[in-house]
């Protein structure tokens, strides 16, 4: 069972990794971002490590997308 | 293939690098780093992996559980909120490159003249 | 050179260097079978040594304090980067909020945001401080618990109060909160030394195990730690939201 699981939670790592990378405008890279940081916290939860599982959920679907956010509008507010 | 599960960890490195070699937009290049950081997560976290092993936390669970090892937990944990913070500092630098030069694609970004 | 040059004389050597690093990684030991010795050795004498239930606290915290105080600090030089680099330059001038509220009036913020927001800060600070102070019983820490501290003034400026947060001129706060807490952590080592042990040595009472004031030094360094990624993240989002005060002279 626990097999399973790691399986999917890397499967699922895996295809959001290429889902960031492959999203080439910022807005909606940060919202790919944040599914990334979702399926790296159960990856992480899979693999019995809660202290790391919080840090990876906390950066990756709160910090990240957050600052990407505050510094396209810093942009578009100067350009537009 | 004992070893498959660490083949995430080189997936991830080599995709978040492609993304960065071939990004035109400083804030897309921040979070393909990202993606390539979470791949030392990855390897460190498997490498301290036992199975059948519990997670490192001893609340109400009895002594001599075998659990996993807390040492590379302790290591990625602190990682992970440092490195968010160096690409704020990243960010800021692609800020200000843009009110230097108008745009935020790196192949617009010439050389320094004089 | 071609973009598309670029990119294929990325390529080959990627592949090349992705088939060393597959032929390393077939070299580890078999996943899931952990051999060494120190990760079962602190798993072992965590509760007898420190009293502290969390063993990735105690070893972060205690054992590798050393390596955490480095880390902090990478954090505090990464914030004093950010402030730096967004600082008001010569020939730029500080916009007043009032009138950028009126450019920005057309903006409202939907009531329901707003109310979920406001409703939602005190939930969020309390969280924050609790996975703070239960660092060494529970998963959690200063490290994550400051990073949800950091969410209570974002949720202020999503639900459009920004200007009154503004007005309490936290920069100051912020500043003081921030190296307080970093150099809190050093004090804190300090205090070993002056008991007559080495520098970063668990020299508090060490409680009963379960407890909140248990484990010695655990605690006190997790809430100044907590303390430190609070406002440093805090100061960050700051200084990227005061770039919208600030328009530059001559446009």
């Amino acid at each position: 069972m626990t097999d399973v699981l790691q399986a999917l939670a890397t499967l699922l790592v895996a295809a959001s990794a290429v889902g960031v990378v492959l999203n080439r405008d910022p807005l909606r890279q940060a919202v790919a971002f944040a599914f990334f940081g979702l399926a790296l916290f159960l990856l992480f939860l899979v693999l019995q490590a809660p202290d790391v599982a919080l840090s990876a959920m906390v950066v990756g679907a709160f910090a990240y997308p957050m600052m990407t956010l505050l510094t396209l509008a810093k942009v578009k507010d100067r350009s537009g | 293939m004992n070893q498959l599960p660490y083949f995430l960890a080189a997936w991830l490195f080599f995709v978040g690098l492609y993304g960065m070699v071939t990004t035109r937009n400083f804030l897309h290049l921040v979070m393909c780093l990202g993606v390539l950081q979470a791949s030392t997560y990855v390897l460190l976290l498997e490498v301290g992996y036992r199975a059948g092993g519990t997670a490192p936390i001893f609340k109400d669970v009895p002594r001599g559980t075998r659990a996993v090892d807390p040492v590379v937990q302790a290591l990625t944990l602190t990682d992970v909120v440092v490195g968010v913070t160096v690409a704020a500092l990243l960010m800021a630098l692609a800020l200000q490159a843009h009110k230097r030069c108008g745009s935020l694609d790196p192949n617009d970004m010439r050389p320094m003249q004089g | 050179m071609t973009a598309r040059a670029r990119v294929w004389l990325f390529l080959v050597p990627a592949l090349g260097a992705a088939a060393l690093f597959v032929w390393a990684l077939t070299g580890l030991p078999d996943f899931g079978h952990y051999r060494g010795p120190y990760g079962d050795v602190v798993n072992a004498r965590v509760i007898p040594e420190r009293h502290a239930t969390s063993a990735v606290a105690a070893v972060n915290f205690d054992y590798r304090g050393f390596d955490t105080i480095g880390e902090e600090f990478i954090l505090f030089a990464a914030v004093v980067g950010v402030t730096v680099l967004l600082r008001l330059e010569r020939d730029e001038h500080e916009e007043s909020p009032r009138d950028r509220a009126e450019r920005h009036a057309s903006i409202e913020v939907a009531d329901a945001v707003a109310l979920a927001c406001i409703g939602l800060v005190a939930p969020v600070l309390v969280l924050g401080v609790y996975v703070v102070t239960h660092g060494h019983l529970t998963p959690g820490g200063g490290f994550q618990g400051g990073v949800i501290l950091a969410g209570g003034p974002l949720l202020v400026y999503l639900a459009g109060r920004y200007i009154t947060l503004r007005q309490l001129r936290p920069k100051g706060v912020l500043d003081l909160g921030e190296g307080a807490g970093a150099g809190g952590f050093v004090l804190i080592g300090f205090v070993g030394l002056v008991a007559g042990a080495a520098f970063l040595e668990n020299v508090f009472p060490l409680g009963s195990t379960g407890s909140v004031f248990s484990a010695g030094t655990l605690p006190v360094i997790n809430v100044s730690v907590g303390l430190e990624v609070a406002a440093g993240i805090t100061l960050i989002v700051y200084e990227f939201l005061e770039q919208a005060l600030i328009v530059r002279a001559g446009r």
